[in-house]
């Protein structure tokens, strides 16, 4: 990949929020994607996991992926950031689009990709020998970047999360002294302070009680302005409030992708109304 | 019902009385180890130990400072030669070898920690003694380094390991490259547990005698350059005990004590070291 990513311009083009109306109330379209998996397999060993998945991801929207566990869900989005090859004897097959450039050609370096596509995990993991403020900005540390400013960018990162006014006094404390749904915004925190044009998360709420889901539903509300947002989830309300599009995975396949609305009130497939009435998964 | 409560306090209170008595017995021996050194050493010391050298044979008085300063001196070499190629081994093993080749490394560290050490003193000695044609500083402290490998490889492998994979997960989640990631994240993570599987390491080949017998050997002066036969402790102490002079066996109890202290001193220090930088509450 040839194109540079400048990580502190970007940082200066998400403050003014001319972007921000960009979201009208026409109904989002995958037209432009930022985003589009095509014919894409996964593999752990010899073990298909994923079995050929072509899916559009529109910019500046929220795709929420659902299925039974096991389907593949995190094993798809992390084959968007190629997180998937870390894992010994894994293994990925298609191409994966990002900007209209396949993010597997073989002159792609990952690093590259996963700066540009965050990622938000499961299980809320800050860096144990950081500080909370070292967390915000371990991203750009540990890739040899000065912020120029850098406790402006710890306040808006943390603010942006909702977290500022909780540990403004505690920038010092280490991260894993929070508790963990502070932790998980932590860890959202420090993925936006990277500004990634695409953010993945995994289930970001399944360790989290209810008030801190709200508030990362809100923020997710909020983040979509600014970033494509891709986020799996076992909740099917969670898919509803948050997403403009849904994707339905099943062993594996893709078995329905549409606009949210059309997902939960009227699915072209039987095995997605099923899933979503609860019959089975 | 009271019965049986009776009977599982009675239980409860015997092994708990057995604990105990285990602990006392494995205590003993270390309290009167500590005791004996101390009362028969402690009237050795005085300011002449540690700033005089050695009177020849028939004198009474002098000290042990070139001991002293070599012992140092060797332990210095050991940590220079052996530290570093140790921790890289275990980087090695616990981040990148999954291959045959880490299996080998692996079995041969566990051997090569259970040679004797004299064993080693040997090895060394054919090695460089033989070809420099001397004793040396140098061949004291790689026969001291080898001891030492595979003690720090297999420390600093085993609690990589149990750096949670959910931090490397994070941090290439960043795009921080493998290199960084490893070194800034997981290594740091391990770093306390690696300093003092390290410290140990060395409080353990401080006080060894046989592998220097055949490397450091000797030396009644100041040691010159590292070229030069080296004094050190535990050979003194050995060729003082062995000796027939009451003097010369006082000079070997106040020198074990000297030793002693100096590897509580270490392994002390390792626990303060260790210390958590970062605050945790
Ligand atoms: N490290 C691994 N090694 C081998 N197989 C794996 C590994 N991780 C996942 N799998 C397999 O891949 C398939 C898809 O797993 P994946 O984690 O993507 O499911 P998921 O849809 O995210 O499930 P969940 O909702 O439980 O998180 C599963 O059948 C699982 O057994
Ligand atoms: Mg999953």
């Amino acid at each position: 990949m040839t194109q540079s990513v400048s990580l502190l311009g970007a940082t200066t083009s998400a403050r003014d929020s001319t972007r921000s109306s960009a979201r009208t109330s026409a109904p989002p379209t995958t037209d432009q994607p930022k985003m589009r998996a095509e014919a894409l397999k996964a593999y752990f060993g010899a073990t298909e996991v994923l079995k050929g998945v072509t899916l559009p991801v529109a910019s500046h929207t929220v795709t929420a992926i659902i299925g039974p566990s096991g389907c593949g869900k995190s094993t798809f989005i992390r084959c968007l950031n190629r997180m998937h090859e870390v894992v010994a004897g894994a293994r990925v097959a298609g191409k994966v689009l990002l900007d209209h450039q396949d993010i597997y050609a073989p002159d792609v370096d990952p690093v590259r990709v996963r700066r540009r596509v965050g990622m938000v995990f499961q299980k809320p993991n800050p860096f144990p020998t950081m500080t909370i403020r070292e967390n915000v900005l371990s991203g750009l540390v540990l890739n040899g970047l000065r912020p120029k400013d850098p406790g402006e960018l710890v306040e808006r990162a943390l603010r942006q999360v909702a977290l500022w006014d909780e540990v403004k006094d505690v920038l010092n404390r280490s991260g894993t002294s929070l508790s963990g749904g502070q932790q998980q915004r932590l860890c959202i925190a420090r993925s936006l302070a990277l500004e990634p044009e695409v953010l993945l998360m995994d289930e970001p709420c399944s360790a989290l009680d209810p008030i801190a889901t709200a508030r990362v539903e809100e923020l997710i509300h909020e983040l979509r302005e600014r970033y494509t947002i891709v986020i799996v989830t076992h909740n099917m309300q969670q898919a509803a409030r948050v997403a403009d599009f849904t994707a339905f995975f099943y062993l594996g396949e893709l078995v329905e992708h549409d606009r949210t609305d059309v997902i939960f009130t009227r699915p072209s497939e039987k095995k997605t109304e099923d899933y979503i009435t609860g019959r089975f998964g | 019902m009271t019965e049986r409560h009776w009977q599982r306090k009675l239980v409860d209170a015997m092994v708990r009385g057995l604990c105990l008595v285990a602990t006392l017995a494995a205590l003993v021996p270390l309290g009167l180890v500590l005791y004996y050194v101390t009362s028969r050493g402690i009237g050795g010391i005085d300011r002449a130990f540690f700033t005089e050298l050695p009177k020849p044979v028939g004198e009474t008085g002098g000290g042990m400072a070139n001991a002293f300063v070599g012992t140092l001196e060797l332990v210095g070499l050991a940590c220079l030669f052996g530290i570093p190629p140790g921790v890289l081994a275990g980087v090695y093993l616990a981040e990148f070898g999954e291959r045959r080749f880490a299996k080998l490394v692996r079995f041969s560290a566990d051997v090569m920690s259970g040679v004797p050490s004299i064993t080693i003193g040997i090895f060394v000695y054919t090695l460089i003694v033989l070809r420099t044609k001397s004793f040396s500083a140098y061949a004291g402290g790689v026969a001291l380094a080898v001891l030492m490998l595979p003690t720090v490889t297999r420390t600093t492998e085993e609690l990589l390991r149990l750096v949670p994979e959910s931090l490397r997960e994070a941090a290439l989640g960043l795009g921080v490259p493998k290199w960084r990631a490893t070194l800034s994240v997981v290594l740091r993570t391990a770093a306390p547990g690696i300093a003092t599987g390290i410290m140990l390491a060395i409080a353990r080949v401080a006080g060894e005698t046989a592998p220097l017998l055949f490397t450091a050997f000797n030396n009644a002066f100041w040691p010159t350059g590292l070229g030069q036969p080296t004094a050190s402790l535990p050979v003194q102490i050995y060729t003082y005990a062995v000796s027939p002079y009451d003097d010369w066996h006082q000079k070997a109890w106040a020198a074990a004590l000297l030793l002693v202290g100096m590897v509580l001193i270490l392994n002390v220090s390792a626990r303060l070291l260790v210390r958590p930088r970062v605050r945790s509450r």
